[in-house]
């Protein structure tokens, strides 16, 4: 690991005016100091925002704010995130493992790095790592990477999943930096690889995450639904968070779908959505609206499996959500 | 009686090879080579040896010389020769962990590189017959008209089954220490699973009389076969602390482990097998195609346990290996066995199906009367007592044969058997038991590697004398101990534990010590088959919706002679059972076709079960009374329970699904794209 400096930031303010070329913000540290070691992560200096006071979480309203720093053990188990938005916290609790859920702050969760195995490898060509070195994982190991929004450049997945959960809450990032306070909208915070897949999120330089602001839960029924190989401890091959509110008259009054492991982003299925909302809460419209989604896909040899699998978990879960 | 090392071992006091503390101690990181073939044309230390804190670096221009036949492994920077990606090529010492790894960065290795072949395949171009297999096995053997067997059966399967490189994974990493003294003296404190053989490998790669060398591996993290044999780390330490003259300390990453220390060679196995019209074998033949390295051939015996199982009027079996740009394979639990009767169990299940026949009834009516290749008798065979106790046990009476027919919601339900063996060897073995003050000090250059080898040793030792197992105490895991084998082939404690009761025979005779040499009573067996038998039955549910699969209920019955220690047994068969569960479902380490190496090098890639996975394991046993084996009656289990565990899972998930999978892992991919 190459040597740095370490600074603690006793306020959002200093952490932000001491933020300099080669600086990194730290968190939990449970992605950063892993791709440090890697020496895919090389900051010549790491600012401390883990004890920020920001690790609160509150009512505002009909809404929650959810500080940055609050540990992913907390968000979880808090009674109004497990009360008032239960696949949030359903959501949390699929990812990594306790220990790991202990230290992993909101801020950093929502900032971690792709898994893909030639992003974690200093040795082998990468365009996110290395920007022009290119991409062996499209014509190599796939299996686990994405099917939608990929690029020619970069077919890496974001690992979240509280991230999914939060696409599909519309969840408010705030964000401070050198040029003031900002709110960015979820989705939207993550970008697509395009042609620079170094960039993961919308933010810049010295930007800050200092909350998660939850607007009031849409009606309706919610589920967050991880697949993987393993019963846990294990990213997701797709995950899906999903809210389905359907009227008297059986129609879908409101729907929202995020799915996971599947693109770059945390993938809000919109065209899913508008296909369904109006429309009967039947099965057969799930699979047509599953499908219009998944049209986009452009899947590679080893990873096609996840078009069908994403249909399938679109369909499994709104027909378990419909009433 | 509690595991003797409990306590140190859950206080973290236990001490592991990389944490004896030193004085004085600097620590050395590997540099890999970053090609799959070719040659190093320079190494530029300077670098490296600019940055503060860096002592030395070593490589193929700037190494001490090391003994001409050398392992190929552990002979580093003898040679600019880069026979595979991840090799390690130069190291870097330094007065710290982190000095020495970010220095490694700045070793530049410039390479001419040649055209890698990593790519295994049935009909590969360099496939030949091996003249032996692991230990010490013919490649082929032939007995009967294979052809004419299939030609008159009634039923026969012709069928291809693949299994991935595997890695052991133990928790501890290769780790090792070395500190030489003024009279040329080594002492290496190595994470190994025996230092008798260690101290022998590394006198001899370093070129020293072995009593210069003395190996010290008090705890051990796990194994299952990856610290049978010395790894590099051991003969980096050694060279390194020898160029700084400081004691040197290296702990592997997990990624390196992936590299350096071995792994199970993925294997293509083609099983045909033909049964008459009562279910009866008329053939057998088993063929596979495995990997070795340019650098030594390692030829797993993965069709030995096909000469073990079933009666057959005919049965050939053989093995083809290819020589890849790829690190050497290794041993891992159960090596051959495990690999082979996954594909013999599930082709056997696929021959009940088509033969319509109970797959427990097929392999009661083919257990043979003596060894089928070596007509040998048996000391003891109880694969049908296991077969009908498990049957019993698992409520297997009421299972409807049909696949594909049970569901609960999206779930499809199905179950599997699989059959289980490994041979119950021994080896010589020296111990030494001594009286003082009515305690009782059993020494023994044993290793216990998790097994609890000190507590089973112990209760052997209390037992032979007639004692309170409190007032006898266990040396083990140093060299400078009465020689010893290596923790391997299941036969630790039938080795160790037959020269613990003679020693302990001998105490009783003296009244102050006792000695043992069993190398004449291991001789004089004999000739018999041994070999411990088992029969594993598992349930699994798969998802229609998802594709995931999850082993709802495994249980595993096995007759391994007299169980010493029911405690310790019990971890046994549930460990191994659990790690044949991550070979069905998950393990797999790719290969980088496009770069040599490998690729899912960590823990968080390469899964193995997690305790979520682990829902209902339960093992049981049968008592055999077996007075061929060893004084205590008892044969290996380390790794009988890894053995038909993907086969009975296998099996399982076709009887939910009603599709075949012959590709490990099973995977949630493999079942959505079969599109059952």
């Amino acid at each position: 690991m190459r040597p740095f400096e370490y600074a603690r930031a006793a306020s959002t303010a200093e952490a932000v005016r001491d933020f300099g070329p080669g600086t990194m913000y730290l968190g939990g540290g449970t992605n950063l100091v892993d791709l440090m070691r890697l020496g895919v992560a090389e900051p010549e200096r790491l600012v401390d925002v883990s004890r920020l006071p920001l690790d609160t979480i509150e009512p505002a309203g009909d809404r929650v704010r959810v500080g940055a720093t609050v540990r992913n053990t907390d968000l979880a188990a808090d009674p109004l995130i497990r009360s008032r938005y239960p696949m949030l916290a359903r959501a949390v609790l699929t990812g990594a493992s306790g220990q790991v859920r202990n230290v992993a702050t909101v801020a950093g969760n929502l900032l971690q790095r792709t898994r893909c195995t030639y992003f974690q490898d200093v040795t082998r060509p990468c365009n996110k790592r290395r920007p022009g070195s290119g991409c062996p994982a499209i014509a190599g190991d796939h299996a686990g990477l994405a099917i939608l929004g990929s690029s020619d450049a970069c077919v890496a997945t974001h690992p979240s999943d509280m991230a999914v959960a939060l696409a599909a809450l519309d969840a408010q990032v705030h964000v401070t930096g050198p040029g003031g306070d900002r709110i960015v909208p979820m989705p939207g915070l993550h970008r697509l690889p395009g042609e620079e897949p170094e960039r993961d999120t919308v933010l810049s330089p010295g930007d800050l995450i200092t909350a998660v602001e939850l607007p009031p839960p849409p009606p309706g029924a919610s589920l967050y639904r991880k697949v993987r190989e393993r019963a846990s401890f294990a990213f997701a091959l797709v995950s899906i968070a999903a809210v389905l509110d359907v009227g008297r008259d059986g129609t879908v009054a409101g729907c929202r779908i995020a799915l996971g492991g599947v693109a770059h982003v945390p993938w809000r299925a919109e065209r899913a959505e508008q296909a369904l909302i109006g429309g009967p809460a039947t099965g057969e419209a799930f699979l047509q609206a599953a499908e219009a989604e998944l049209e986009q896909a452009r899947p590679l040899p080893r990873n096609a499996y996840k078009v069908p699998l994403a249909r399938n978990l679109i369909v499994a879960t709104l027909e378990e959500l419909a009433p | 009686m509690n595991r003797t090392e409990g306590r140190v071992k859950v206080t973290g006091l236990a001490t592991y090879a990389a944490e004896y503390p030193v004085e004085n101690v600097a620590y050395a990181f590997a540099v890999q080579a970053q090609i799959a073939k070719g040659r190093v044309r320079r190494v530029d230390a300077a670098p490296a040896l600019e940055l503060p804190g860096v002592l030395a670096v070593l490589s193929c221009e700037a190494a001490p010389r090391l003994a001409e036949d050398a392992d190929p492994e552990l002979a580093l920077f003898q040679s600019r020769e880069v026979a595979y990606r991840g090799q390690i090529v130069a190291a870097v010492v330094a007065d710290s962990h982190e000095i020495a790894r970010d220095a490694a960065a700045h070793v530049r290795v410039e390479y001419d590189a040649d055209d890698h072949d990593v790519r295994l395949s049935s009909d590969h171009p360099g496939l030949y017959q091996p003249e032996v297999v692991n230990p010490n096995f013919p490649s082929d053997t032939e007995k009967g008209d294979v052809e004419a067997g299939l030609s008159a059966a009634a039923t026969t399967v012709d069928v291809t089954y693949e299994t991935p490189v595997l890695h052991n994974n133990p928790m501890e990493p290769h780790a090792a220490l070395a500190c030489w003294d003024t009279e040329g003296r080594l002492l290496v404190y190595d994470t190994a699973q025996g230092t008798s053989g260690s101290r022998a490998l590394i006198a001899g790669t370093l070129g020293l009389p072995e009593e210069q060398v003395r190996v010290v591996s008090r705890h051990v993290g796990g194994g299952f076969g990856s610290k049978g044999t010395t790894r590099p780390q051991a003969i980096l330490a050694a060279l390194a602390s020898r160029m700084v003259g400081r004691p040197v300390k290296i702990a592997l990453t997990r990624q390196q482990m992936f590299d350096v220390t071995g792994y199970r060679t993925p294997t293509i196995q083609r099983l045909r097998l033909g049964a008459d019209a009562e279910g009866r074998l008329t053939a057998v033949e088993h063929l596979a195609y495995e990997q070795s390295s340019t650098l030594v051939e390692f030829a797993e015996q993965t069709t030995v346990p096909t000469r073990v199982m079933y009666g057959t009027p005919a049965l050939r079996t053989g093995h083809r290996l290819v020589r890849l740009d790829v690190a050497t394979p290794s041993w891992m639990r159960a090596p051959g066995e495990c690999p082979g009767m996954y594909a013999l169990e599930s082709a056997m299940d696929e021959l009940a199906c088509a033969a319509g026949l109970d797959p427990v009834e097929l392999r009661i009516r083919n257990d043979p009367e003596t060894e089928p290749d070596s007509g040998l008798p048996f000391s003891s065979r109880n694969l049908v007592g296991c077969l009908r106790e498990g049957a019993h046990r698992f409520g297997w009476e009421h299972r409807d044969p049909r696949p594909g027919i049970r569901r609960e919601g999206e779930w499809l339900i199905g179950t599997g058997v699989a059959s289980s063996t490994y041979p119950a060897r021994r080896s010589p073995c020296k111990a030494v038991a001594t009286m003082r003050d009515g305690d009782v000090l059993i020494q023994v250059a044993a290793a216990d590697i998790g097994t609890g080898a000190r507590t089973v040793l112990r209760k052997i030792a209390a037992g032979t004398l007639g004692m309170d197992p409190e007032r006898v105490h266990v040396e083990l895991g140093d060299s400078d101990l009465p020689q010893a084998p290596v923790a391997g082939g299941s036969m630790g404690t039938a080795s160790w534990g037959t020269a613990v009761v003679r020693a302990c025979e001998d105490l009783r005779r003296d009244g102050k010590e006792g000695r043992a040499d069993t190398t004449d009573e291991v001789k004089a067996d004999a000739e018999l088959a041994r070999h411990a038998f088992g029969a594993q039955f598992a349930e699994v549910r798969v998802s229609a919706v998802t594709g995931e699969i999850r082993v709802s209920r495994l249980l595993g019955v096995f007759a391994a002679g007299h169980i010493v220690d029911a405690t310790l047994a019990r971890s046994q068969f549930l460990g191994g059972m659990t790690m044949g569960m991550g070979m069905a479902l998950m393990e797999e380490t790719v290969t980088d076709e496009e770069f040599g190496g490998f690729l899912h090098r960590d823990l968080a890639q390469y899964h193995v079960p997690a305790c979520a996975d682990a829902q209902h394991v339960e093992a049981y046993w049968l008592e055999e009374q077996d007075g061929e084996l060893n004084p205590m009656g008892s044969k290996g289990i380390g790794e009988i329970g890894i053995v038909g565990t993907a086969a009975a899972i296998g099996n399982a998930v076709h009887h939910a699904t009603g599709h075949r999978f012959r590709e490990l892992p099973i995977t949630p991919a493999k079942i959505l794209m079969a599109r059952f």
